[in-house]
């Protein structure tokens, strides 16, 4: 037990927090036809992480995430300038904005020296769920013993604040969020604040791409944001199965994902652990086209 | 020889019948697809050209459409495409020259030759250098008109050719259609406009997802066919 | 100074860069530009794939055409799903590029993972095709990528009136005798060639932008095909070697970023000439 608090516990309820918060937030992307922001913000966000973490010099912290939301703004307001401004089409202007603030992430990564502290590309590009650890666990009673509960990784500790944040924010909006989806047009009509409501998504989709970049870096999180809202689209026609269930398949998909890349194998006496966001990610993409099976199942016997 | 003939011909949006059982054939001349909004007349011109994929047969003077291609000319509507495409109005003129001189290496001068005559027909001559997205939307409409002209088809399918357009433009486009009637061209254009019909067509086809009437104008263009197609409220 | 691998790597980015430039042309008036997205990320799978087997054959993994070759046939393999996804039409093209990618990349990043407990499939350094490392290629790998450009250049040129009438309005197009379908493939085959030929120099997370940026940066300064897609080329080009010669002389720079940056910074001067 202790070894799977010090071990496994952190990167496993990483991985469940991030799944979560992605999956519930996808379904908002999806069904406002924005993935491709999703994917646009979660790249967006390098250059803030980076210049949070070089300021501070901590990983994991405020800074990091301030810096974030700074990065998802300026992208959001460059992708709708440039769209005004240059008549190009807004798949072309967005695939411009964010490679070009990857891009500067990453040679900021560089220039700051940021990596050889502590932050690297290769968490970036993989994820670092192994360095998710636990040394103070001693046993079930750690977890209500505050002193163990302080050396918990302080990235877990971010990733339950947004987690926390984003579950109550969309509970808070619920109806507003549901008009925006389904009739942004009728939506700005009845005196929604439709503007802020989007950026407030864009925020949060921002806010959670730096809670789990820790866990699966920042290209595999784009499975989790789009993967479970998905999958649930071929599942259910209703607006709470949509959402609700898409955190808890996200959820899931990251235990998952996290149990058969290392545990699993240990267990059955193999050496080699794979990459636990790279099977998260695999998992989820294989959702979709069981979801899409399950369906066509479903509505064959529904016809019948 | 009958530019047009149609057998059985029926389009289903996904399981929507959009237009069912078609049998009518075009006469020499000019000739307007009427009908209320959705009744499929779009819809029609692309089917018989091979555009949406349908059920049932088209014949143009007697073959295949393969066979005739050279011998078809057409004006899709203008939103069809997107004007801010960097391209002059000589550019897409002259793709219409491309059928003919085939797609490798560079056009041809007699063909662009070709399609600035083309553009001089429709009263743009000198605007041939110009970038699409720069003209009005009556002289991108006479770009397109240009480009049908360009194709030098015995046969053209107009789609609203008329629609939103300025009076400048509605004159060449009449006078176009006029000239091409008297050079002994066939010309079936979808309109909208029932006030216009006697004036500008020789024949007209009534059309709401089944074909109402057809035939000359002074024959089928009647109080009682109109309002068979677009419902009693309009006969007036 | 400059070594003749370096002047050999330099030049092998600049046709890279060209190449994109002329396809990118036309990917970007089509509108297929993010497709690029997908088959970049999805070519990893295939990529890892290619240096195990070639290690389980007992070939040099560090040879560059099989492992291209692997993450061709794996960008198509995307490119297909992303097809299917959306031919449900249930699911809208840019959610099916962003699961294609994250996923296909997701199953690339586990293969990495077993391929470095492999000391001869390791070897081969797949981690530099992610971000492009121009400084790790070999001049015989420069010659590989830059022919493959070349070819691409010449395609482009040759199908120019096709490609041009696909673009503007691909009914009309096929009224008048163009094979449609065969022409968006042969497009999306272009796509796919330059994003292969990526790989090594830049990288697969960035190699859209170089497909992107360059026929954006293009279709700000001129509203004709030509010139567009002269500029386009010229962009290309100039950042493809820019920003070679930027990442050489910062070892530890992703000659993806420096390209991508200089790209950039073309279209923030294009973009700054059409508002003057």
């Amino acid at each position: 037990m202790t070894s799977f608090l010090q071990l496994d516990f952190p990167a496993l309820l990483a991985a469940v927090l991030a799944g979560g918060t992605c999956g519930l937030l996808g379904s908002f992307l999806v069904l406002r036809r924005e993935a491709l922001l999703g994917d646009a913000i979660t790249h967006a966000v390098l250059p803030g992480i980076v210049v949070g973490f070089a300021l501070t010099g901590l990983r994991a912290g405020v800074p990091m995430l301030l810096g974030a939301l700074v990065a998802a703004v300026l992208a959001a307001w460059l992708i709708g300038w440039l769209v005004r401004a240059s008549r190009l089409e807004s798949g072309a202007v967005t695939g411009i904005v964010f490679t070009s603030m990857f891009a500067l992430g990453l040679v900021l990564l560089e220039a700051t020296g940021a990596r050889d502290v502590d932050l690297d590309v290769d968490c970036v590009l993989f994820g670092q769920m192994e360095t998710l650890l636990w040394p103070e666990a001693r046993g079930v009673s750690s977890l209500w013993d505050p002193v163990a509960l302080a050396g918990l990784p302080p990235g877990l500790w971010l990733l339950m604040a947004v987690a926390m944040t984003v579950g109550l924010t969309v509970a808070w909006l619920w109806r507003p969020l549901r008009l925006l989806c389904f009739d942004p047009v009728y939506a700005q009509v009845v005196g929604l604040p439709v503007k802020r409501l989007e950026m407030g998504l864009n925020l949060l989709v921002a806010a959670a791409a730096v809670a789990a970049f820790e866990a699966v870096g920042s290209i595999l999180v784009v499975a989790l944001l789009v993967a479970p809202a998905v999958a649930m689209r071929f599942l259910t026609q209703r607006y709470a199965v949509q959402v609700w269930g898409g955190a808890a398949l996200g959820a899931g998909v990251a235990a998952g994902g996290y149990l058969l890349a290392g545990p699993l194998p240990l267990a059955l006496g193999s050496a080699v652990a794979l990459n636990a966001a790279g099977v998260i990610g695999v998992l989820a993409g294989l959702c979709v086209p069981l979801a899409m099976v399950m369906s066509r199942g479903g509505r064959r016997v529904s016809g019948a | 020889m009958t530019p047009i003939s149609v057998t059985g011909l029926s389009v289903h949006y996904r399981d929507r019948p959009a237009l069912l059982d078609i049998n009518w054939s075009a006469q020499p001349g000019l000739t307007a697809i009427i009908g209320p909004n959705g009744a499929g007349k779009s819809t029609l011109l692309k089917a018989m050209l091979g555009l949406v994929p349908s059920e049932g047969e088209t014949r143009f003077f007697g073959s295949t459409l393969e066979a005739a291609r050279d011998r078809l000319g057409y004006l899709p509507q203008r939103q069809s495409v997107d004007w801010d495409f960097p391209a002059t109005a000589l550019d897409v003129v002259a793709m219409a020259r491309r059928a003919r001189s085939g797609w490798w290496g560079r056009l041809p001068r007699a063909e662009r030759e070709a399609a600035r005559h083309a553009l001089s027909e429709v009263g743009l001559a000198e605007l041939a250098d110009r970038p699409i997205g720069e003209l009005s939307g009556g002289q991108q409409q006479r770009v397109f008109l240009a480009r049908a002209l360009a194709q030098n088809a015995e046969l053209l399918l107009m789609d609203e050719p008329l629609a939103a357009v300025d009076a400048a433009t509605e004159r060449t486009i009449i006078d176009v259609l006029k000239r091409l009637a008297k050079a002994g061209r066939s010309v079936v254009a979808v309109h909208h406009d029932l006030a216009s019909v006697p004036q500008i067509f020789e024949h007209a086809l009534l059309l709401n997802g089944r074909v109402i009437a057809a035939g000359p104008v002074a024959q089928v263009f009647t109080p009682a066919t109109i309002a068979d197609t677009y419902g009693p409220g309009l006969a007036a | 100074m400059i070594g003749h691998n370096t002047i050999v790597v330099v030049l092998g980015c600049a046709a890279l860069g060209i190449a994109a430039g002329a396809v990118g042309c036309f990917a970007l008036l089509r509108g297929r530009a993010l497709l690029a997205d997908a088959m970049g990320h999805a070519a990893l799978p295939g990529v890892v794939l290619a240096a195990m087997l070639g290690a389980a054959l007992g070939w040099d993994t560090r040879s560059l055409p099989p492992l291209l070759l692997g993450g061709a046939l794996a960008g198509l393999a995307g490119l297909w799903c992303v097809q299917r996804l959306t031919a449900t039409g249930r699911i809208r093209q840019d959610a099916a590029i962003a699961l294609v990618l994250a996923s296909f990349y997701a199953a690339g990043v586990v293969g990495l993972s077993i391929a470095q407990a492999w000391p001869a499939a390791s070897q081969a350094g797949l981690s530099r095709f992610i971000l492009g490392q121009a400084a790790a290629m070999r001049a015989e790998d420069a010659w590989a990528a830059g022919a493959l450009a070349a070819l691409c250049l010449v395609t482009t040129l040759a199908l120019f009136p096709r490609l041009a009438a696909l673009c503007f309005d691909p009914e009309f197009a096929q009224l008048s005798g163009l094979n449609i379908r065969a022409t968006d493939h042969a497009l999306l085959g272009l796509v796919l060639m330059v994003c292969v030929a990526g790989l090594p120099a830049v990288g697969l997370v960035l190699v859209v932008a170089l497909l992107v940026l360059p026929a954006a940066t293009a279709r700000l300064l001129t509203a004709r095909l030509p010139s567009m897609f002269a500029l386009s080329c010229v962009a290309g080009g100039a950042a493809g070697t820019l920003g070679a010669l930027i990442s050489a002389g910062h070892a530890g720079w992703p000659t993806g970023a420096a390209v991508v940056l200089t790209g950039t910074c073309l279209f923030t001067a294009a973009m700054l000439a059409r508002r003057g």
